[in-house]
């Protein structure tokens, strides 16, 4: 007895019996029906629901049907509008179509018209949703676990993940910032045999040496002051799963030659512990600096780079896979749409064109928080150019007024080289701590110029 | 209107619905319903009007006129119902072969009347209109919809009429 549709539609007629009428009318046919007196009601009630069809009176006082349906457009292109009018002209009904009106009836119209109109639209919107149905299982053959892609390397990068996901092999993944790198490290571990076990990720660079060595390897108590009790350290708790160490071209030499000795041997210790601990997880490491160009620079080593190279995976940056550009919109409007419970159900022409010429020197994560952002502020359920906002890209002309962001890049990289790098002396001028200054130098991706940094 | 025909439907709803159908008398219909420009009565602001009169211990209210009933938005309905709610109405003027300029046919008008009364009734338990042609629910916009459709409610609508209905035999 139900008729398979979730249609919903917005009667909007200044007239109270017009409205009552025509929603019981087309409620008994099984439509969702909300029915609004004013445009400037309907324009309110457009964001709340997916609306299928507008029914809208040509003649109400303040803004009439051709201007309410000019205004929907603006945020609402592809909404079918049927236009009722009591005064039929061939003038009102060529305007109303030229405007992109779907229909045009006289009142009062013939029951059998209407229905079979609407009818039209049923399965007109039945057919966008199968379109869409299988546009999604056509995603999904683009698709690693929360990664998506369509560029051929990025598939082949995929399958080879798939691949080492069953292996237990060290995995060194290289890509600019924001490419994905963590993401891929994730999806590998889920696809493994080991997705059961725990996924730990360890960002290298967040962390003083020895605390990320406490970190890494956890400490017994008493090891040193403070270590009050026994902690288990990133390795031991990875135990079974993968452990994830981002950003490993920033770990000091000392620890770099700890983390050879740890992967030779499969075996460590707490620091300050006596006991050895075999491991059994999978290390997945990750960096977005060029190991080759740190090796001949003396910041990292050959051996540990042969040790953790063993299957390598670099991830080409967006601006190399601009295809991939609509794609990653869509999977990113779906996602947030569902976190913020919004309906957008794309972006404008004009604002595609600017996603897609853009450079994304953030890569995919700076795509994400831009459409993050638009989603939040887009009015209608199309995101237009006005929505998207390029900080990296703005003006793009030679004359650029500086971001607070770059104003402390630069002084802190002034400060830096006035105590040659002293990290200690550095923090003190600058009034932060350690740690803080070592995650901006990260942020920042500071270099000291000429010599090997040490510190990081 | 036709005191007989009110007779036999109230038996026909009676046994249809396995319901107490008492029939009240005649009342006019509300002047504001008229439509002088159409010659014709809107339905909804009747429906309006006998929700006023609704006996208590009845729980539908279902009103049959000859006149000619539209909503402003429609040329004409057959009738009109509250959806989910108490009352409904319905015209026998267009489910009169005459009104298409053909001979009368007294079987075939209580027929059409048979039908549409339990359509309406069925929107006031919640019915929508059924896609099966089988079913009295199914959506009539003519005559010959009208004739072309089954007498009575199909398994599913019976069952979403629930209980408290005493709804229907299957025929």
């Amino acid at each position: 007895m139900t008729m398979e549709k979730s249609v919903n539609i917005l009667v909007v007629d200044d007239e109270e019996i017009v409205r009552d009428s025509l929603s019981s009318w087309l409620e008994e046919d099984g439509y969702h029906v909300e029915a609004v007196e004013s445009g400037r009601k309907a324009l309110e009630r457009l964001p709340a629901k997916p609306w299928d069809l507008m029914l809208v009176d040509l003649k109400m006082p303040g803004m009439d049907g051709i201007q309410l349906m000019d205004e929907v457009r603006k945020t609402h292109p592809d909404m079918l509008v049927i236009i009722m009018t009591a005064y039929a002209t061939v003038d009102t009904a060529v305007k109303a179509m030229k405007k992109g009106a779907y229909d045009y009836f006289v009142k009062p119209f013939n029951p059998d018209d209407i229905s079979l109109t609407i009818r039209k639209i049923v399965d007109h919107h039945k057919l966008v949703q199968e379109n869409l149905f299988l546009r999604k299982e056509l995603k999904k053959q683009y698709k690693l676990r929360d990664m998506i892609s369509k560029n051929e390397k990025m598939l082949e990068i995929f399958d080879l993940a798939r691949t080492v996901a069953k292996s237990s092999s060290t995995v060194l993944i290289q890509g600019e910032s924001g490419t994905g790198k963590e993401l891929l490290a994730r999806a590998i571990h889920d696809e493994s045999p080991r997705s059961e076990a725990p996924f730990i990720s360890v960002s290298c660079a967040s962390l003083t040496e020895s605390l990320l060595e406490s970190e890494l390897f956890g400490h017994e108590k008493g090891a040193f002051t403070g270590a009050s009790a026994i902690k288990r350290g990133k390795l031991e708790l990875a135990q079974d799963g993968t452990l994830f160490l981002d950003e490993i071209g920033d770990i000091s030499l000392k620890l770099q030659m700890d983390l050879l000795r740890v992967l030779e041997q499969r075996e460590f210790r707490r620091v300050g512990g006596s006991d050895l601990i075999a491991i059994t997880s999978r290390i997945i490491a990750a960096t977005n600096r060029d190991l080759k160009i740190a090796i001949e620079e003396g910041r990292f080593r050959a051996d540990l780079y042969y040790r953790l190279n063993v299957i390598s995976i670099h991830i080409p940056p967006l601006r190399d896979r601009r295809e991939d550009i609509p794609l990653l919109v869509d999977h990113f409007i779906e996602k947030f749409n569902i976190e913020m419970g919004k309906q957008i159900r794309g972006v404008s022409e004009g604002a595609m064109k600017i996603l897609v010429d853009n450079d994304w020197p953030g890569n995919a994560r700076e795509l994400r928080n831009v459409i993050e952002r638009a989603v939040v502020v887009a009015k209608g359920n199309i995101i237009t150019e006005t929505d998207i906002s390029l900080p990296s890209a703005a003006g793009g002309a030679n004359h650029r007024a500086k971001s607070l962001e770059e104003i402390e890049k630069e002084h802190i990289r002034l400060v830096l080289n006035d105590h040659q790098w002293n990290i200690v002396r550095s923090a003190q001028t600058l009034g932060i701590d350690r740690v803080t200054l070592y995650n901006k130098i990260k942020k920042f991706d500071l270099k000291k110029e000429g010599a090997a940094a040490k510190e990081c | 209107m036709d005191p007989w025909i009110l007779k036999w439907l109230e038996k026909e709803m009676g046994d249809c619905l396995f319901s107490t159908v008492r029939a009240m008398p005649p009342v006019p219909l509300p002047p504001d319903s008229y439509d002088a420009v159409r010659n014709q009565y809107v339905s909804t602001r009747i429906l309006r009007e006998m929700l006023k009169e609704v006996p208590e211990d009845a729980r539908k209210l279902l009103g049959v006129t000859d006149k000619d009933l539209c909503i402003p938005i429609l040329t004409y309905v057959f009738g009109e119902a509250q959806l989910d709610g108490i009352a409904a109405v319905v015209s026998l003027a267009r489910l009169r072969q005459e009104h298409y300029g053909v001979a009368p046919d007294r079987g075939l008008l209580l027929e059409r009347l048979r039908k549409e009364s339990l359509h309406e009734l069925g929107h006031t338990f919640g019915l929508i209109h059924c896609p099966s042609r089988e079913c009295v629910m199914y959506l009539s916009n003519t005559v010959v919809d009208v004739d072309g459709k089954g007498r009575t409610f199909c398994r599913a609508c019976r069952a979403a009429m629930g209980p408290l209905s005493g709804a229907g035999r299957e025929e």
